[in-house]
């Protein structure tokens, strides 16, 4: 099940965020910043699954942008980072070139 | 009061503060903004403004004012409205606030509406948010939707159903005659959701599942038309059609054909297919033969689907792309256990990857190399894990030692090996160590008597360089209390002996004792260490009293505690002395279990709750040892783990108000582990005691068998004894230990 999906720039400012289990407002920020941090110090021949508490962080980095989907066991992870991908190809696809020249702002 | 500000001007706006100040101070005033306009009920602006509101919800400011301003836009009936209600009802509102309810209405109007946008929009925020009330609700027009023919609405009432389901589990059955058709659906998007569906139920409830067994042909046509359709530009992703659908497919299917045959029988096929079809140049087609082997490991396959679910693994193994490795460990990690043989092959790849430079993926690694640690891999597994160990991170030192040390335990070649693997694990990690395997290695070394020449000399040179590291040190110090003089004696068999004099081997005692890196318990080691010494060590026994003396003004209180009755061992017991001090012998494995206060005998204790009945006495258990010579001895013993050589002494277990029982111990000829206790009472008193039962109560691990007293009268006076005998019988061979030290 997918538990959240964020969209973090590099610097920690949330761009997307999108929560599909309750988790409290004040709660969200500091999960935000900790994930962040963890995709951060990762380098660039390190794997893109995390292992974060009790689930797994599935990161993509896009210039900036780092798109970051929490998961729990039940996940294909690899799925997961493909759907990453997919997703980003809808928003390039449907605002055209608009998102490129918007995610390299982001 | 000028219209308020777009959503983009308002983001655009907060991106220029440059500090988290400035942007709190800009969302503030626009949060005013936003409130006096909700006061003046603005119908026009209200769309905008509930927009910008989520905005700076999404930031972490508090936008809870804006759930009412939801709900009326959802009951507009402009579409555009209607869009930003829903959406901000779904990131607003919960069931935990009171006033989603008043939505229940509102969405069961627009399940009905004309238009199938409004309905769409209904459905995802039920399916999102959906309170039990709601769902109960409602569940009646989510089901009535679910079999519309219109596929944009069948998909989202689906998952919808999923949600219902989730929060009113009851209602499963209410959707399972709209199931039937759901699979029929050329459009992905039905089937996807409606694969999603059934895999909820099936999930759920063990009779759903046996009810869709039937389904898996279905699954299975569908699969295949998946693989062999030709190129569809509408479903295509990297050249591979639709991999979503396949990869929940392939979920389904596993939960399907989990522990039963003909269902696994009837997709072995389709399994063996997809997996050697499917193009592994991109990820994408990695993701979908990942799903396949989770499929193939979890039913029941037959083997050779297995051993090639197990190769496409190794194979994984040897790509370049970390993702793939990550997950080809994490799958091997479940199959280890049931398909032993078939991931051995991999070992030596699996070895290597304990030289990656992923943090996760040298985890999982380690965690598998473990696993396939046996008999006859065990020297060059450990050579690898102990390399692995020095250079590893230090989040990973812990779990490494404690398995090299299971592993060790369980498939020594031989003692020298088990004990130079010990070493290197303590010199390499020492400080990582977990506090219970000093006991554990302690207990080893004493085991392996031909070795202790050796064992000493290793740890004696391991800490003269370096004393920090306090799981090492306290080893060392207890082997070289227990068998320093094997130590200045030179007499090592498997290596250089080196010569060492008994003032050196006290110089590193000290030093442990005075260093400030010493731990206390370490310290306590070393000082009675220091004192065995005195019966090992002939010339140095002054300078032992010295030392020992000294810390009877420790500030440790443990540490002075223990000085002050050496001392006063060396003073009023001297003639104890070499007996207390004497060798440990051999121990049996040890488990902590039962009452501290117990005395070590030859490897084996026992508790005894004694109870007596007759009148002049009171219930008095005493489970208590009690010696000739209580206290200081007592406690002496208890620190240093110390036998009496000669078996176990007979005790008065029991003496008041004129009874007094007696215990003599002695081991049964026949068994080992049958313990004979002669019990002799007798009374003082001036009256006869009579109606004597002695009655004794054991832990649940040993048996009892008391045999019939000689008579139940005990005479007046001391003028006769009863006498009983009891069996006690340790059958694992469990004893209860004390600290060694």
């Amino acid at each position: 099940m997918i538990k959240f999906f964020l969209m973090v720039n590099k610097q920690g400012q949330t761009r997307l965020s999108r929560y599909y289990e309750h988790v409290e407002i004040n709660k969200r920020t500091m999960l935000e910043a900790e994930v962040i941090k963890n995709c951060l110090s990762r380098s660039k021949d390190e794997c893109s699954f995390i292992e974060y508490k009790d689930f797994k962080l599935v990161y993509r980095q896009y210039a900036a942008l780092f798109i970051v989907v929490g998961i729990d066991q039940t996940e294909n992870e690899m799925a997961v980072y493909e759907l990453i991908h997919n997703f980003v190809e809808v928003l390039d696809k449907y605002f055209s070139r608009v998102v490129s020249e918007t995610l390299n702002l982001l | 009061m000028p219209a308020p500000i777009r959503l983009r001007e308002l983001i655009r706006t907060i991106r220029t503060a440059r500090t988290q100040a400035e942007e709190r101070e800009m969302i503030q005033k626009e949060c005013a903004a936003i409130r006096s306009s909700f006061r003046e009920e603005d119908n026009t602006y209200r769309c905008r403004n509930v927009a910008k509101l989520l905005y700076m919800h999404m930031l972490g400011y508090p936008a809870h004012f804006g759930q009412l301003e939801c709900l009326k836009l959802i009951a507009s009936q402009k579409f555009t409205d209607k869009r930003i209600g829903y959406l901000g009802a779904m990131l607003l509102l919960d069931e935990r606030q009171d006033v989603h309810l008043l939505m229940t209405n509102c969405i069961k109007n627009d399940l009905n509406h004309s238009t199938q946008y409004v309905q769409g929009l209904a459905l995802c925020t039920l399916g999102c948010m959906g309170s039990s009330e709601m769902c109960r609700d409602l569940a009646g027009e989510v089901e009535k939707l679910l079999k519309t023919s219109n596929s944009y609405l069948r998909k989202k009432a689906a998952l919808c159903a999923v949600h219902v389901i989730r929060k009113v589990p009851e209602l499963m059955e209410m959707f399972l005659p709209a199931t039937k058709n759901l699979l029929n659906e050329k459009n992905h998007g039905v089937l996807h959701t409606s694969v999603v569906l059934l895999t909820e139920m099936c999930e759920r409830s063990p009779d759903m599942l046996a009810h869709f067994r039937k389904l898996v042909p279905q699954l299975v046509r569908i699969l295949k038309n998946l693989i062999m359709s030709g190129y569809s530009p509408e479903h295509d992703v990297s050249g591979i059609s639709d991999p979503f659908l396949q990869v929940r497919i392939l979920r389904l299917l596993r939960i399907l054909g989990r522990n039963d045959d003909d269902s696994s029988e009837a997709m072995n096929d389709i399994l063996a297919q997809v997996a050697t079809n499917t193009e592994t140049s991109k990820n994408v087609g990695n993701a979908i033969l990942y799903e396949t082997v989770l499929t193939i490991m979890d039913i029941k396959s037959e083997s050779g689907l297995r051993v090639l679910a197990i190769n496409i693994l190794g194979r994984f193994l040897l790509n370049n792309d970390k993702n793939i490795r990550y997950v080809a460990l994490t799958s091997l990690l479940k199959t280890v256990q049931t398909d032993h043989n078939a991931v051995q092959r991999h070992r030596s790849t699996i070895v290597d990857c304990l030289k990656d430079l992923d943090v996760s993926i040298k985890r999982r690694a380690m965690e598998l190399s473990f696993a396939l640690v046996n008999g006859n891999n065990v020297r060059g597994m450990m050579k690898e894990l102990l390399y692995f160990l020095d250079s590893c991170e230090p989040e990973f030192k812990a779990d490494c030692a404690s398995g090299i040390f299971l592993a060790a335990e369980k498939y020594a070649p031989s003692k020298r090996w088990h004990i130079d693997t010990i070493m290197r694990v303590l010199t390499t990690a020492g400080s990582y160590v977990r506090d219970d395997a000093v006991p554990n290695l302690i207990q080893l070394i004493t085991n392996s008597v031909e070795m202790h020449a050796y064992t000493v000399q290793r740890l004696y040179k391991a800490i003269l360089g370096d004393y920090s590291q306090q799981p090492l040190v306290q080893v060392a110090s207890w082997c070289i209390g227990e068998y320093g003089d094997l130590l200045v004696s030179g007499q090592c068999e498997e290596e250089e002996p080196i010569q060492v004099t008994e003032d050196e081997v006290l110089d590193i005692l000290e030093s442990v004792l005075i260093s400030n890196m010493s731990a206390s318990v370490t310290r306590g080691y070393a000082l009675t260490a220091i004192m065995k010494l005195s019966t090992r060590f002939t010339c140095t026994v002054n300078r032992i009293k010295k030392v020992v003396s000294i810390y009877g003004s420790s500030i440790d209180v443990e540490l002075q505690q223990r000085a002050v009755e050496y001392n006063a061992l060396f003073k009023k017991y001297d003639h104890m002395r070499p007996a207390l001090l004497e060798r440990m012998p051999v121990m049996e494995k040890v488990t902590t279990n039962g009452p501290a206060e117990i005395v070590q005998t030859n490897g084996e204790t026992e508790t005894a709750v004694l109870e007596t009945k007759p009148p002049p006495s009171g219930l008095q258990p005493a489970n208590q040892v009690t010696e000739t010579d209580p206290g200081m001895i007592s406690r002496f013993c208890r620190y240093a783990g110390f036998l009496f050589p000669t078996g176990i002494p007979s005790i008065t277990a029991y003496n008041k108000n004129g009874l007094k029982i007696d215990f003599t111990f002695e081991r049964s000829n026949t068994n080992p582990s049958v313990t004979v206790i002669t019990i002799q009472a007798s009374n003082s008193t001036e009256l006869d005691m009579t109606d004597f039962v002695f009655q004794a109560a054991v832990p649940k691990t040993f048996q009892l068998q008391l045999l019939s007293p000689s008579s139940s009268v005990i005479p007046a006076f001391n003028s006769g004894t009863i006498t009983q005998v009891i069996k006690v019988l340790n059958p694992q061979k469990v004893s209860d230990s004390k600290k060694n030290c």
